[in-house]
């Protein structure tokens, strides 16, 4: 099984070297138009909901069994494929950003400087669809809380050498996991501030994704 | 009836313009909207003062020419309908009715409610054509093509190019008009020849001109006049990357 696989990953590498001419062109001239632009949102984007849903099938590990959740994170830790991973999600979320913003200001340009008196929003266009920028700032702030909370104290210290870290007043395994969710979530202003940081993350999935799959062209 | 219409007042396409009320009265509910205006126009001249700028033609909704933003809305309250086609019993007696021009960086407006929309033909003449030899008709049936793709097609071909789709987007994005264009050609085999340099050349013109991007709110295609679907937007994309991939 691992030598199928293996095999499998080689014919990709060969396919994109076969191919890297023909690769680079269309990444040259794609990505500067506006429809080009979109599709890099959309890739980045579903690349990033299939690591929620990875993170997502931790969690519910962490709520069947705590030991087997810290047993995930010793596992991952900053072992070489976990950093992999890590560095392939942040260019991920980078190019995500940068073409948001990007976007958010052509369009801006585009709606022009004069706004309208009065305007009614369809009763069919979703909320969340208008305000996509506003959703990804709140889920961009939360994540700085996410990562000040666990990626600081857990993958990052094991980076820097360490193998514990202080929690409160307590120094505990860089991979106990558990104690850091029963740490924190024991206090109720936490619990509503990552409550928030989800909804606005689901409310931002709930048109990203089907706007995703509208943008490569996959409707009717 | 009787109406304040506030109406935006621009005397050409440098000046600052400005909201102006106007008061009128004696309006029968089977009045149209243009008729309305036509109206106050008179009502204007005969007091010796500048009439209204504003777009209209065949006043049958076909033409696509009319426009206006009315109460909030692109060809007013009224569904599926061109302004022409909106009538003074879709308001209150009474009512204080906001009109203004089609607003988005590509349509500048040239006087009063008056926008430039000569953007979509620029960006109809990039690609939205197909290049034939014209002479006489040729037969009915002799290229076959299915129900289905015909239906679609069609449902395309109803845009009348008014512009509300990019009025009412919230990134003046013009993709639902040049989508409507690319696949009601590319559901037929006399467009599906040039279907690839079309997508590419109508895209390219559409963000040289300044129009924005999708988000696929679907604000456009709940103020259509001729409810033309975002399904169409899709269609668009899959042609212009499938296009882009082919180079």
């Amino acid at each position: 099984m691992p030598q199928k696989i293996s095999t499998f990953v080689l014919s990709i590498f060969k396919l994109l070297i076969k191919n890297k001419h023909k690769i680079g062109k269309f990444m040259s001239n794609v990505f500067t138009s506006s429809i080009g632009k979109k599709l890099i949102m959309s890739i980045t984007g579903a690349f990033l909901v299939l690591f929620l849903l990875f993170h997502m099938s931790m969690n519910i590990v962490a709520i069947i069994s705590p030991q087997g959740y810290d047993a995930i994170c010793a596992f991952l830790g900053s072992n070489w494929y976990a950093l992999i991973g890590t560095l392939a999600l942040a260019g991920g979320f980078f190019l995500h950003i940068v073409f948001a913003l990007t976007l958010t200001l052509y369009n801006r340009k585009a709606r022009g400087n004069n706004g309208y008196a009065t305007s009614v929003t369809p009763k069919t266009v979703e909320w969340a669809s208008q305000n996509m920028f506003v959703l990804g700032l709140i889920v961009i702030l939360g994540l700085l809380l996410h990562f000040l909370q666990f990626w600081y104290k857990m993958q990052f210290a094991e980076i820097i050498g360490h193998h514990q870290s202080m929690l409160g007043e307590t120094m505990v395994s860089t991979t106990s996991g558990s104690a850091f969710i029963a740490y924190y979530f024991s206090n109720i202003i936490f619990v509503v501030s990552y409550l928030v940081w989800l909804t606005a993350l689901w409310f931002h999935i709930s048109h990203g994704f089907w706007s995703a799959l509208q943008t490569i062209g996959f409707n009717n | 009836m009787k109406f304040k219409i506030k109406i935006w007042r621009q005397k050409n396409a440098k000046a600052k313009g400005e909201f102006v009320i106007y008061d009128i009265d004696n309006i029968s509910s089977d009045t149209s909207f243009l008729e309305m205006l036509d109206i106050l126009n008179d009502k204007l001249i005969s007091e010796g003062k500048e009439p209204v700028a504003f777009d209209h033609d065949c006043r049958e909704g076909i033409c696509g020419m009319c426009s206006l933003f009315i109460n909030g809305e692109a060809h007013g309250p009224d569904t599926q309908v061109t302004t022409c086609q909106l009538h003074m019993r879709k308001f209150k007696d009474g009512e204080t009715i906001t009109v203004e021009p089609w607003r988005s960086a590509g349509f500048p407006v040239i006087k009063d409610l008056v926008v430039n929309r000569g953007a979509f033909d620029k960006i109809l003449q990039a690609g939205g054509f197909i290049s034939v030899n014209t002479g006489g008709a040729q037969d009915a049936n002799t290229i076959a093509i299915s129900k289905e793709d015909g239906d679609e097609s069609m449902d395309a071909a109803a845009c009348v190019g008014c512009g509300a789709c990019v009025a009412t987007c919230k990134n003046g994005s013009a993709m639902l008009f040049v989508a409507a264009r690319v696949s009601s050609l590319a559901k037929l085999p006399q467009g599906k020849v040039e279907g690839s340099q079309r997508a590419k050349a109508m895209v390219a013109k559409m963000d040289e001109l300044g129009f924005g991007a999708c988000t696929n709110t679907g604000a456009c295609q709940a103020e259509c006049p001729k409810s033309i679907s975002i399904s169409h937007i899709a269609r668009l994309n899959r042609e212009f990357l499938t296009a882009k991939l082919r180079d």
